[in-house]
C-alpha cells in the first residue's frame, strides 16, 4: 500500500469508529433517525458515485437498482417467506445483474453522456411500469411486509439496530470507494472518465471497466432498497422506481463531491441539515426543501463542479494551508 | 534497408477511405525491431490515420498488419496495446483532472496490478522524460511541452516493444526540441522500437535511421534522411509542383 | 377482436395527441439542434405553462385560446432569460453538465409548483369542454380536435420562421457551423437565447392547446418529458420533419399500446421505443447523428 492509501484507510477507520460511538451519546430518537436517514442517503449516493463520480457515467435512473433491491426483499419475504437478511444478499446479486444487463446494452452500443443518462431513466420507467402492472409485485398497491420485530428479522425494536446496519452498509461503501482510489480497477475507471481514447491507447478495456462499475454500483444501490423496505416496511412502484430516488442519489454525490471517498457522506449530511433548517424556519415543507436541493444542484454544477469537498480543498489551497494527498479524503 | 533484423511491424497493402477520400492508400512498410524510424509527409497526408489503423483505433478497409509476427488488423486498440504497441496522440489527450503521477500510473498499471508498483514505475518513467518534479501537478496545468512529455511518459509506462509517436515535438520551441531528442534516443537505446511522425526535420535528420514519406495517402519515397531531403518527389510533395526544379535552379545559381 | 370500430377511434386519438407531442418536441429539437444541449426541464416548463393557462382562466376568465397571446410571448421571454442567465453558464464544456443544470431547474419548478399549487390534478371547464365532433364514426372532443389543429398550425408557423426570416437563417447557420457564424458577425449568444426562447414559446402554445383537453398537476411534466425525448430521438435529434412524424408515431403507439396491453402496461411502449432507438438507431429516422 502507498502511504496515501494507508493514511486514507486510517481516516476511514477513525471516522467509522467515531460514528459507532455516536449512539452512546445521543439520547434523542429524533437525532438518531436523522443520522440513520442521512447515512441511508449517503449509501445511495455512494452507489451512484461509483459509476457517476469515479466512472463519469451519469445515471438518471439509479432508482431501477434501488427498486430491484427493494422488490427483491419484499417479494422474497412476502411470497416465499425468505429471511430478510438472506434477501439482502439476493438483492445485492440481482442489483448487480440488473446493472450488468443495462451496462452491457448501453455501453456495447457506445451510449455516452446525456444519452446514457436518459436511457437509464427510461429503464427505470420500464421497471416502474412492470412493477405497477403485475400482481406478483403487488401492482399499483405496492407491498407491505409483515411486522415481525427482532434483529433476526432485520426489524429492530430499537432504532440503534437500524443505525448500525446502515453504518455497516456505509462502511462497505467507503471501502469500495477507498479501493477505487487505490486499485488498478479504480485507476482505469477514472481514466475512462477523463478520456476514453487515451485509456484505450494505454490498454484499458473501456467496455469491461464500465461494465464492472455499473454492476458494482447496481449491487450497492440495491442494498439501499432492502434497507428502505426493512425500515419502512412498505414499497410501491413510484417509491421504488420513481425519479425521486434517482435524483437523491446523484444529488448527494454531486453536492458532496463526485469521485471522492467522503463526498456522498458530506453531501448527504449537508442536504439533511438543509432540510432540517428549512423545517425549523418555515415548518414542514418537503417540497421547498426539494426545490432548494435543485437550486443547490445548479449552483454546484455551475460554480463548484468538484462539490463541497473540492470547494473546501481549493479554499484550503487559497488560504495557503499545506495540501495533503490531493483531496484524497 | 537491411534485412538482417526481422521486422517488428509489417504493414501490407493497408487502405482506408473516408467517404470519397483515400486517407491511406495501399501502404506497405516494415519497421525493423530495435530501430528508430520516421514517417513524414505534408499536412493531411494520412500519417495519423495510418497510426490509428495500425494501433487498432480504426479498422482498415483492406490490408494486413503484423506485429511481432502476429496478425493484428481488426484487433481492438486495448489489445494491440497489451500486445506491446502503444501510440501517442498528436492532439494530446491527458487525463485532464488527474495529476501527472496518476496519468503515468494508468499506463504503468497495464502490467502492474498494485498501485504501489504502478506508482513506483511511473516515477521512474517520469524521471526518464524529465517530469520528475511535476508529479503532483494537474495534467491540465502543464504547458504544452509538459503535456507532450506526459503523452510520451504515459505510453512508455506501458512497457511497449513498439512506440508510435505522433508529432511529440509539434508546438515546442527549439530548446525544448533539443531537450526531447536525446530522451527519445535513450528510449530506443533502452530497447524500444520507435516509429515517429514528425514535421520537425531537424529531429528527423537527427534521430531517424530510415524515413518513409507519405503524400495523399500513398508512400512516395523512403530511404535515409539525407537521401529523402534531396528527393525531388518529396520536395514537390511538400512545396508544390515544380518546386524541386526551382530549388535546383537556385542552388545552381548560387 | 380488434375491429375497425375500436381501431379507428384509437388511431384518431393517437394522431390528435401526436400533434401535441410534435409541437412539444419541436421546441426540444430546436434547442438541441442549435445549442446541442438537452433540456431536461422541458416537461416542467410545459407544466408551468399549463398552470399559467389554468390560473388565467380561473381568476380572469381568460379563454385558453385567447391566453395564447400572453403565453407565447411570456414563455419566449422566460426562455430567453433562462438561457442567458442560468443554462448558458453551467456547462464547462460538457453536455452532461447542462443536463444536470436543467434537471436542477426541473426539480425547482416542480417542487415550487407542488408547494404553492398543491398536488391535486386540475382541469378547466369551458363551454366547449365536452362538445363532441364525429369524424367518420369516431367521436372526439372539440378541444382535442382544436388542439391538434392548433399544434399543426404552430408547427407550420415555426417552419416559416425558420425558412423565411433572417432570424431563422441565423439560427440555421449557427446550428450548422457555430464558429463560422461567429466569424460572419452573428451574435451567437443572442441567437442561442432566441432559440431557447422560441423553444419555450412552442411550449406556451402547446399549454394553451393542451389544457382544455387535458389536466395539470405538478407531476405532469414527467409524463411529457420522456415522451418528448422519445419523439425527438425517434425523429432524429434536430430534425423538424422527424419531430412531426415522431410525434404522430408516438401518439399512435401509445394509443394502441393502451388498447392492447391495458392502461398500465401500455405506457411501456414509449419507453421501449426510446431505449431501442438510442441503442440501435441513434440517428433516428431522419437525423444524421446524435
Ligand atoms: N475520421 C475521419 N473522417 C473523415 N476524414 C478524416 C478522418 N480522419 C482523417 N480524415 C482525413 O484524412 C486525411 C488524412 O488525415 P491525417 O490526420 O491522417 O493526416 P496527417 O498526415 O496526420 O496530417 P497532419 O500532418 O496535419 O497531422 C485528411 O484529409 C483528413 O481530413
Ligand atoms: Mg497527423
Amino acid at each position: 500500500m502507498t502511504p496515501s492509501a494507508v493514511r486514507s484507510l486510517l481516516f476511514i477507520v477513525a471516522f467509522l469508529a467515531a460514528m459507532a460511538l455516536l449512539p452512546a451519546f445521543i439520547r434523542s430518537e429524533f437525532w438518531l433517525t436523522f443520522l440513520i436517514l442521512a447515512l441511508y442517503t449517503a449509501s445511495l449516493g455512494q452507489a451512484w458515485n461509483v459509476l457517476g463520480g469515479f466512472g463519469g457515467q451519469y445515471s438518471f435512473g439509479h432508482a431501477m437498482f434501488f427498486g430491484v433491491g427493494a422488490y427483491a426483499a419484499a417479494v422474497l419475504q412476502v411470497r416465499f417467506g425468505i429471511n430478510p437478511w438472506v434477501t439482502l444478499g439476493a438483492a445485492f446479486v440481482l442489483g448487480g445483474a440488473t446493472g450488468a444487463m443495462v451496462g452491457a446494452l448501453t455501453f456495447r452500443y457506445g451510449l455516452k453522456g446525456s444519452y446514457f443518462a436518459l436511457v437509464t431513466l427510461a429503464f427505470a420507467e420500464v421497471f416502474r411500469v412492470l412493477a405497477n402492472t403485475f400482481e406478483f409485485t403487488g401492482a399499483g398497491v405496492g407491498m407491505m411486509i409483515k411486522l415481525a420485530p427482532g434483529a433476526a428479522n432485520f426489524q429492530f425494536v430499537a432504532k440503534t439496530g437500524f443505525y448500525f446496519t446502515i453504518l455497516s452498509i456505509v462502511a462497505a461503501g467507503l471501502m469500495v470507494a477507498w479501493w477505487l482510489k487505490h486499485s488498478r480497477f479504480g485507476a482505469w475507471l477514472t481514466a475512462v472518465r477523463e478520456n476514453e481514447d487515451a485509456a484505450r491507447a494505454l490498454g484499458v478495456d473501456v467496455f469491461r471497466v464500465k461494465l464492472g462499475a455499473i454492476t458494482l454500483s447496481g449491487a450497492m444501490m440495491a442494498t439501499g432498497g432492502v434497507f428502505y423496505v426493512q425500515m419502512f416496511q412498505y414499497i410501491d412502484p413510484p417509491l421504488a422506481f420513481g425519479a425521486g430516488i434517482s435524483v437523491e442519489a446523484l444529488l448527494v454525490a454531486i453536492v458532496g463531491g463526485m469521485g471522492s471517498i467522503f463526498g456522498p457522506l458530506i453531501g448527504a449530511f449537508t442536504l439533511a441539515l438543509v432540510n432540517h433548517t428549512t423545517t425549523e424556519l418555515i415548518g414542514r415543507a418537503p417540497a421547498l426543501s426539494m426545490a432548494l436541493y435543485g437550486l443547490l444542484l445548479i449552483v454546484m454544477v455551475t460554480f463548484l463542479p468538484n462539490g463541497l469537498i473540492g470547494g473546501l480543498a481549493s479554499l484550503a489551497r487559497r488560504l495557503g494551508l499545506r495540501q495533503r494527498s490531493g483531496g484524497d479524503e | 534497408m537491411s534485412d538482417a533484423v526481422p521486422p517488428i511491424l509489417e504493414v501490407r497493402g493497408l487502405q482506408k477511405s473516408f467517404g470519397g477520400l483515400r486517407a491511406v492508400d495501399d501502404v506497405t512498410l516494415a519497421v525493423p525491431g530495435g530501430s528508430l524510424t520516421a514517417l513524414i509527409g505534408p499536412n493531411g497526408a494520412g500519417k495519423t490515420t495510418l497510426f490509428a489503423l495500425v494501433s487498432g483505433f480504426i479498422t482498415p478497409d483492406a490490408g494486413t498488419v503484423a506485429f511481432a509476427g502476429r496478425q493484428i488488423a481488426g484487433l481492438p486498440a486495448h489489445l494491440v496495446c497489451r500486445a506491446g504497441m502503444t501510440r501517442t496522440f498528436q492532439i494530446v489527450q491527458p487525463f485532464a483532472g488527474q495529476t501527472v503521477l496518476e496519468n503515468i500510473a494508468v499506463g504503468a498499471h497495464l502490467h502492474r496490478v498494485r498501485q504501489a508498483d504502478a506508482q513506483a514505475h511511473a516515477r521512474a518513467v517520469a524521471a526518464r522524460v524529465g517530469l520528475a518534479d511535476q508529479l503532483d501537478k494537474r495534467a491540465d496545468s502543464l504547458p504544452i511541452a509538459g503535456r507532450k512529455r506526459l503523452e510520451l511518459a504515459r505510453a512508455l509506462a506501458t512497457d511497449p516493444r513498439l512506440l508510435l509517436l505522433d508529432e511529440v515535438m509539434a508546438g515546442l520551441n527549439p530548446s525544448e526540441i533539443a531537450e526531447i531528442i536525446p530522451i527519445i534516443r535513450s528510449i530506443r537505446d533502452g530497447g524500444v522500437t520507435i516509429l515517429l511522425i514528425e514535421h520537425v526535420m531537424q529531429a528527423v535528420v537527427n534521430l531517424a535511421e530510415h524515413v518513409w514519406v507519405l503524400s495523399y495517402g500513398r508512400l512516395i519515397a523512403e530511404g535515409s534522411p539525407a537521401a529523402i531531403t534531396t528527393d525531388a518527389q518529396v520536395i514537390e510533395a511538400y512545396l508544390g509542383h515544380g518546386a524541386a526544379a526551382r530549388m535546383q535552379a537556385m542552388q545552381v545559381a548560387q | 377482436m380488434l375491429e375497425p370500430q375500436i381501431l379507428w377511434p384509437a388511431l384518431l386519438n393517437g394522431l390528435t395527441m401526436g400533434a401535441i407531442y410534435a409541437l412539444i418536441a419541436l421546441g426540444l429539437t430546436l434547442v438541441y439542434g442549435v445549442l446541442h444541449i438537452i433540456n431536461f426541464a422541458h416537461g416542467s416548463l410545459l407544466m408551468l405553462g399549463l398552470y399559467a393557462v389554468f390560473f388565467l382562466f380561473k381568476f380572469w376568465k381568460v379563454d385558453p385560446y385567447v391566453a395564447l397571446l400572453a403565453l407565447v410571448p411570456g414563455m419566449f421571454a422566460l426562455g430567453y432569460a433562462l438561457q442567458r442567465l442560468v443554462i448558458g453558464r453551467g456547462s464547462h464544456g460538457k453536455d452532461e453538465n447542462i443536463l444536470l443544470v436543467t434537471l436542477g431547474l426541473s426539480i425547482i419548478i416542480e417542487n415550487l409548483a407542488l408547494h404553492f399549487f398543491g398536488s391535486e390534478t386540475r382541469q378547466i371547464e369551458t363551454a366547449y369542454s365536452s362538445a363532441m365532433v364525429n369524424i367518420a364514426g369516431a367521436s372526439l372532443t372539440v378541444p382535442r380536435v382544436a388542439a391538434s389543429a392548433g399544434a399543426l398550425t404552430c408547427c407550420a408557423i415555426l417552419w416559416l420562421i425558420m425558412a423565411r426570416t433572417d432570424l431563422g437563417r441565423a439560427i440555421r447557420a449557427i446550428a450548422k457551423e457555430r464558429q463560422g457564424a461567429r466569424l460572419v458577425g452573428i451574435d451567437v449568444e443572442h441567437i442561442f437565447a432566441m432559440s431557447f426562447g422560441i423553444g419555450l414559446a412552442c411550449l406556451g402554445a402547446a399549454a394553451c392547446f393542451l389544457l382544455p383537453a387535458f389536466y395539470v398537476s405538478p407531476q405532469v411534466g414527467h409524463t411529457f418529458v420522456l415522451v418528448a425525448f422519445t419523439v425527438v430521438v425517434l425523429g432524429g435529434m434536430g430534425s423538424f420533419v422527424g419531430s412531426l412524424v415522431g410525434g404522430f408515431a408516438v401518439g399512435v403507439v401509445e394509443s394502441f399500446g393502451g388498447l392492447m396491453l391495458g392502461e398500465s402496461l401500455g405506457q411501456i411502449g414509449v419507453f421501449v421505443i426510446f431505449i431501442a432507438v438510442l441503442l440501435f438507431r441513434p440517428s433516428g429516422l431522419f437525423g444524421h447523428k446524435v
